[in-house]
């Protein structure tokens, strides 16, 4: 058993590390007050290569392994939750889909296009009445002679008002799922309002609402009805990534309490000095590590090719409550301070939520975790 | 055009801490490329894309310092030779890159930075150009460089002097004169198959001066003047802004 990230593995890590703290570090809070969406950020990391990171290289990606992947997101995250967040949706619930199941003109099509960040991905399932319960939306798509007959309205889509391609669950039968390759300009699409958010205020989330949206039969992307199947893939990969996302929030969360517990000084002594906090930054390193290690887990399982429906769901389940706490605990150590938007640590508990929410409630990866366990 | 370009591993001197007898704490600091030799890599890479040619690394340093260099190659050099010592210093390491350099054979322009930002004598590039007899622009800010000749804008403090010089050449550049680039993912997965040539010092039989030997390294104690300005508000701000002032805080 090797523990040991690989030297290209190291390599990759130190220089988004690098990336990270030059780039995203200096501008998060800008981004966080603004509610811009950090398109220059997202352009250079196009040029360093993170935005096609498992794409395979003869489509202009890395073709990297998903512990690589992994380790991105974190370092990323590690400065920027936002960023974190636009590239997990971007590369593990569109690029990774299209390159595992899309036919070799859809990934000519697109997946060099997103690779070089010309467009960005969006995912759009859930609706007004279908989250948790995702079988139960209303959006269906017609056959038709041409193609498909695309209708309903989507909500929460992460990306959506940037997207180029935008990856659509539709019914196209009872019971029976399929996922579209949809494009913003299309006749019939209309990408609404951002939502405002508690955090991850860089990430930006919409409505899509689909009037007789006229598809062919190339925009089907997999085998028709196997849609559900194809998105429990992809949110199972993007269930790695949000770990590895609260890992990266965790790791900061942990660094500003420990800087601050050294400097603030109070009875005489640093913080740092009281047993109270220093119990407190014990069990947020312990916590940090043992996500970590679920999350480097789930994403060696996934390159050998197993199924990882449990172990994604235990690292984002996991990995998710202890950034919110450790969130949480930045906060109570920073005292009056952590409340003040003068620390970051504010932001970072409010960009921790949305982890125990998105692609899938904690209540949910519960379910996940039990039901594979008493099958 | 063949150009060197000289690097050396440091500790990260931004981690090191002082202990409470005032003495740094060296061992157990991670190590990482001096900052002034990426800038050097960094001009390196501009004129190759500009002229065209190659670029190896050259490193006096131990064993480990490979891990180091395979971040310069992922940065975009060619290959590297890698002079392993355990004891490198500043009066042994010219005479070392100087050997390398022959063992190497054809250059055209050697790209070193400034100073070592461990050590700062800023000696070793003027040193190896002397002992390699070629002529030597320091601390450059600029460079224009074709298959002739290149120019520098040299940095002199409250002037810049601009030279030009044919080749072979030595240059010293500064953290002004670019901004090094991250690797990209692809360019970190070639550097793997990018060459690391290792010798032993011993093999190169150069001639090794070691005049030099380090007596003291200690850290340094802030001098405070500890004086109290005890007049009314308004006074002794008017007083305390007059002090700042006259040490010239402000300009």
């Amino acid at each position: 058993m090797h523990l040991e990230p690989s030297e290209q593995q190291s390599m990759i890590r130190n220089m988004v590390r690098e990336f990270s703290e030059q780039q995203l570090g200096p501008k998060a809070e800008h981004t966080d007050k603004t509610k811009e969406f950090p398109q220059d950020i997202i352009t250079s990391m196009a040029g360093l290569g993170l935005l096609g990171i498992t794409i395979p290289t003869e489509y202009g990606g890395a073709g990297l392994d998903t512990i690589t992947y992994s380790l991105v997101i974190e370092e990323l995250s590690r400065r920027c939750a936002s960023t974190g967040a636009i590239t997990n949706v971007h590369n593990a619930l569109v690029c990774y889909p299209v390159s595992k199941y899309g036919t070799d003109n859809q990934k000519k099509k697109y997946l060099s296009e997103l690779a070089t960040g010309t467009i960005l991905g969006a995912f759009a399932a859930t609706e007004a009445h279908a989250g948790s319960d995702l079988s139960h939306i209303q959006t269906t798509a017609k056959k038709t002679k041409d193609g498909y007959t695309l209708n309903g309205t989507k909500t929460f889509v992460t990306n959506g008002p940037q997207a180029g391609l935008i990856l659509t669950l539709a019914k196209t039968d009872e019971d029976s799922f399929s996922i579209f390759l949809l494009a913003p300009h299309m006749k019939g699409i209309t990408v609404g309002e951002q939502n405002e958010k508690l955090g991850l205020n860089g990430a930006h989330i919409c409505s899509i609402q689909l009037k007789d949206v006229n598809v062919s039969e190339e925009q089907l992307l997999g085998e028709e009805g196997k849609g559900l199947a194809i998105a429990l893939d992809a949110i199972n990969l993007g269930r790695i990534g949000i770990a590895a996302q609260c890992v990266g929030i965790a790791d900061q969360a942990l660094e500003e309490s420990i800087t601050y517990s050294q400097e603030r000084v109070q009875f005489n002594r640093p913080l740092s000095s009281f047993q109270a906090i220093q119990n407190k930054l014990a069990d947020m390193e312990t916590h940090l590590q043992a996500a970590r290690q679920l999350t480097y887990s789930a994403a060696y399982q996934h390159d050998k090719g197993a199924d990882i429906k449990k172990a994604a769901a235990a690292a984002k389940l996991f990995a998710s409550s202890m950034c919110v706490e450790a969130a949480l605990d930045a906060v109570q150590i920073h005292g009056g301070y952590g409340y003040t938007k003068e620390y970051i640590v504010e932001r970072l508990y409010r960009d921790s939520k949305l982890t125990e929410i998105y692609e899938g409630t904690s209540d949910m990866q519960r379910l996940t975790i039990a039901k594979e366990l008493l099958k | 055009m063949n150009i060197i370009v000289c690097a050396k591993q440091v500790v990260d001197v931004s981690e090191i801490k002082i202990d409470s007898d005032n003495k740094p704490r060296i061992t157990g600091i991670p190590k990482k490329i001096s900052d002034f030799d990426k800038n050097a890599l960094e001009e390196a890479l501009k004129i190759k894309e500009k002229n065209g040619g190659t670029i190896t690394i050259l490193t006096v340093g131990t064993a480990d310092a490979k891990e180091k260099i395979k971040e310069l190659l992922a940065m975009g050099a060619d290959k590297a030779v890698l002079v392993t010592t355990d004891h490198p210093d500043q009066s042994t390491t010219p005479h070392l890159l100087k050997a390398a350099i022959e063992h190497i054979g054809e250059y055209d322009l050697i790209i070193c930075g400034e100073a070592s930002i461990d050590q700062f004598s800023g000696q070793t590039g003027p040193y190896l150009a002397g002992l390699l007899n070629i002529s030597q622009l320091t601390y450059a800010i600029k460079t224009e460089a074709t298959e002739q000749h290149i120019i520098c804008h040299r940095d002199l403090g409250d002037e810049t002097l601009i030279e030009q010089s044919s080749y072979p050449t030595l240059i010293t550049v500064t953290k002004e004169i670019n901004q090094p680039r991250l690797p990209n993912i692809m360019a970190i997965m070639a550097s793997a198959n990018k060459p690391i040539e290792e010798i032993q010092a011993e093999e190169l039989k150069a001639d090794v001066c070691g005049t030099l030997s380090q007596t003291d390294l200690s850290g340094v104690k802030a001098q405070r003047k500890n004086i109290v300005y005890q007049d009314d508000i308004e006074n002794a701000v008017e007083t305390i802004v007059e002090e700042l002032d006259k040490q010239g805080v402000f300009s």
